[in-house]
């Protein structure tokens, strides 16, 4: 039956061509639309680290002395953060603070460049899943010595060395000398979640927070040692001299830690409330309820990092999808009430409401599909435009499975959507009433 | 023309009529706030900034040795100064809209309060020259001023600053700006001089108000002066940066020298939003095209449905201009009732957004002009086949019977 009722479908669109290209392209155009902006969304709102999300956790405490202040900053002081990265409480834990730092690269004839460097601990490789290439991240003990050495990003070392092994190799980072270690194969998270922070003082541009993630990275001790008083700072709370960051009343060290289960998460927080009242009983806090254990994904929401315009973007589309879609309904609707008297024959010889019904369905299910078709080219150019737009997030714009059959899906749900109501007319055309007038 | 036949028909086609004022009031108020957010991007690409924006290029150095400073950069100025077509060069710490924000807080007493984060520039000798700054009261900063300043905890060691118009009018409302003084952190210092609105370094974190919140202090040579600000004619422009990039790549060895127009950085960063108004154009016109469209396709069909009612019209008396009327009136009826609806939806999504995305109110006269557009859009696509009927010959009244 449902060969029979294709069959038919197909003689009906191709009856009046300009009507069925019609439908077929509002209904295009509108998944195009949609699903471009929907798959731009699903990239920028997604989880970075499916799988280990729910495992990690950014604590946050208040080290200020100002008294209007009502919640904590977003990043730490430096000694809140290395007291509780060396309480080592979690599973695991990371540090990670910021620099842009000249590198030379002595070996090759290059000129020097400013590379975006994250001084961090040695956890942060396993603990984000960061894929390497070539070598691998350095030990707790390199940690606990400043040992010099560096992990470089692919990027860095397709510019530097062609995209040679360089582990081994020697780089001058600001007046030091690093010696790799591991080379990371291409990393694109999305976002840097773990440079995410002020995102809700930024007015909704958050599109920076889906850069391409450091170039260098480096033990958190070197980095003092390299770098000294130098890291870049969120924000402060008092007078900075610029001469004694681990002193001054600056927040500038993020700590990140990995807690394998609920009842280690909750354990986290107690020990986080004590070690924020044992500092409030020293004097160094003013502050004791202020401290916080969120989630990944909870300290995401928290920034709202998908940006303001990619979530407008997306209402604008789905407004333009409904305009679509009142548009075929209505067309639809034209179409199937003006073969009544067909409709009349075939139910006075006999077929049932349900048969029309689906009869109906069937030619707006093709409309669908026909449909998505276009609305899958539409989305690549919409896409290829992304792309070449001057945003961060421009090269992730890329059409994954799931958004690939999520476009048909759409496009016929949509377009059956659109049929029900006219195919519901169609089937309630009364038969004796058309026979009369043919 | 009388309009009771044309609502007894609407009332037969109920459900397609419905659907076509559905679609045009939402494409009124997609329109409607559409139109609203270009209107408002375009706004910011526009911002006015007080500098000679069209002659200044900007050289960065980064990764120089800080301790050298006060040697080296009297001399890269003085190449700087050598290059032809150069007609100022200074030092300075940032630039409006770069990006990379320094802000502080200052107020009108030691201990008072404020919203507003104001971009703090330091400005090396000749910097007011370099940057074009427009004088309106008062003077810019001397030699030995220039020479005294120095750059601790953030803050300037010198006594003087200038203010931008926008904060002299919001500090002191009513007052002369000249002489009074600011504060912040227990430090303070006095106007001298109160300048044309310089942009901020980046208005996005500037805080309400603070879009022209922007403080010019002078400084002696000092390593956290990163730019040099030259000036030149337009035309000029390519060259120097050119030279200027070659000539510091020269004198600052090892350092990592880059460069831009004064153009090209507000460019870039109003890119987002240009991109985002191209793509507001674009889903505007496609969405006005689709719903022409769908009117187009309704009526088409309704033409040939009533192609017998027509002949009969036009046999008993119709001339062509009251078949072509009729449509157009009963596209009126539809459109009307469709920007009626649209205006109000439109101005809910205006609320809407104006809680969750910081946008601002759309003044009211949007909606009456998004409403006539709809209306000529819906006249315009009812005409081919309103016209099509017109056309329709008495004779088809009486065959096929």
């Amino acid at each position: 039956m449902f060969g029979y009722y294709l069959d038919l479908a197909l003689r009906s669109l191709k009856r009046n061509k300009v009507l069925t290209v019609l439908m077929v392209l509002a209904i295009a155009v509108g998944i195009g639309a949609s699903m471009t902006t929907l798959t731009v969304m699903h990239l920028l709102s997604g989880d970075p680290l499916p799988g280990r999300s729910q495992h990690l956790f950014y604590p946050q405490v208040d080290p200020s002395s100002s008294p209007s202040q009502k919640q904590p900053f977003d990043v730490m002081d430096y000694r809140s953060a290395v007291d509780l990265w060396s309480a080592h409480r979690a599973d695991r834990q990371a540090l990670v603070a910021h620099a842009t730092l000249k590198l030379r690269s002595p070996e090759t004839n290059q000129p020097p460049l400013m590379a975006k460097t994250l001084a961090t601990t040695s956890d942060f490789f396993p603990m984000f899943n960061v894929p390497f290439q070539y070598g691998s991240g350095w030990s707790a003990d390199d940690d606990a010595r400043n040992t010099r050495v560096v992990v470089i990003s692919d990027d860095l070392n397709r510019k530097l060395f062609g995209g040679a092994n360089s582990v081994g190799r020697t780089l001058q980072l600001k007046d030091s000398d690093v010696r790799i270690v591991g080379v990371l194969a291409p990393w694109r998270p999305s976002p840097v979640f773990y440079d995410v922070a002020g995102g809700r003082f930024s007015n909704g541009d958050t599109a920076n927070f889906y850069g391409k993630p450091e170039d260098v990275y480096l033990p958190f001790g070197a980095g003092q040692d390299i770098n000294p008083n130098s890291f870049e700072m969120f924000t402060c709370w008092g007078d900075d001299d610029g001469k004694h960051q681990q002193t001054s009343p600056c927040v500038w060290v993020a700590l990140w830690v990995e807690l394998d289960s609920a009842t280690k998460a909750s354990d986290y927080t107690s020990f986080l409330a004590s070690y924020v009242a044992q500092q409030k009983s020293l004097g160094r806090f003013v502050h004791a309820d202020d401290s916080r254990l969120m989630g990944l994904m909870q300290w995401l929401d928290f920034n709202r990092v998908v940006p303001s315009d990619v979530r407008l973007q997306m209402w604008l589309a789905f407004a333009f999808l409904a305009i679509c879609l009142f548009n075929t309904v209505g067309l639809l609707l034209a179409k199937f009430l003006r073969r009544a008297g067909e409709i009349g024959v075939r139910r006075a010889l006999g077929a049932t409401r349900s048969a029309v019904f689906a009869q109906c369905l069937v030619e707006a299910g093709l409309i669908g599909v026909l449909g998505g078709i276009g609305g899958w080219l539409l989305t690549m150019l919409g896409l290829w435009l992304i792309r070449r737009q001057p945003v961060e997030y421009a090269d992730l714009a890329h059409l994954d499975v799931a958004m690939f059959l999520s476009t048909f899906a759409l496009a016929v749900v949509v377009s059956l959507l659109a049929g029900a109501l006219p195919a519901l007319r169609a089937s309630r055309i009364a038969p004796a009433l058309q026979l009369k007038t043919l | 023309m009388e309009i009771r036949p044309i609502l007894a028909s609407l009332r037969k086609h109920r459900i397609p009529a419905m659907l076509i004022v559905l679609e045009i009031a939402l494409a009124c108020a997609v329109l409607c706030n559409a139109v609203f957010m270009i209107g408002q991007r375009l706004d910011d690409i526009g911002w006015p900034n007080a500098i000679d924006e069209q002659g200044i290029s900007v050289v960065s150095v980064n990764g120089a040795d800080p301790k050298l400073a006060a040697s080296d950069i009297p001399r890269d100025l003085a190449a700087l100064r050598g290059i032809a077509g150069v007609t100022a060069a200074a030092a300075a710490t940032s630039m409006p809209l770069d990006r990379n924000p320094a802000l502080s807080s200052f107020t009108t007493t030691p201990d008072g309060k404020t919203t507003v984060n104001t971009s703090i520039y330091f400005l090396g000798s000749g910097g007011e020259q370099a940057l074009g700054l427009r004088l309106l009261e008062g003077r810019f900063f001397n030699a030995d001023e220039y020479a005294d300043s120095g750059f601790k905890d953030f803050n300037s060691t010198g006594h003087v600053m200038l203010v931008t118009q926008r904060d002299a009018q919001r500090l002191w409302p009513g007052q002369d700006a000249l002489g009074k003084t600011l504060y912040t952190n227990g430090n303070s210092w006095t106007v001298v001089g109160v300048i044309a609105d310089v942009l901020a370094q980046d208005p996005n974190f500037s805080g309400p108000g603070g879009r022209y919140s922007s403080v010019f202090f002078p400084l002696h040579p000092d390593g956290v002066m990163g730019d040099y600000v030259l000036r030149s004619a337009p035309q000029d422009r390519a060259r120097v940066l050119r030279e200027a990039r070659r000539a510091l790549g020269r004198l600052e060895v090892g350092a990592v020298v880059d460069g831009a127009t004064y153009a090209g950085m507000r460019g870039d960063y109003f890119a987002d939003a240009r991109s985002m108004v191209w793509m507001l154009l674009l889903v505007c016109v496609v969405m006005l095209a689709v719903t022409a469209f769908g009117i187009v396709g309704l009526t088409s069909f309704w033409v040939g449905q009533r192609r017998r009612q027509i002949g009969i019209r036009r046999a008993v008396g119709a001339t062509r201009s009251h078949i072509l009327q009729y449509f157009q009136t009963e596209n009126f009826l539809l459109g009307t009732a469709g920007v009626v609806l649209g205006m109000v939806l439109a101005f809910g999504i205006n609320l809407y957004l104006m809680q969750s995305y910081e946008i601002a109110r759309m003044p009211w006269y949007y909606l009456p002009v998004s409403a006539v557009a709809m209306w000529v859009l819906g006249q315009l696509s009812v005409l081919a086949p309103a016209l099509r009927a017109s056309n329709v010959p008495p004779v088809v009244a009486t065959r096929s019977v």
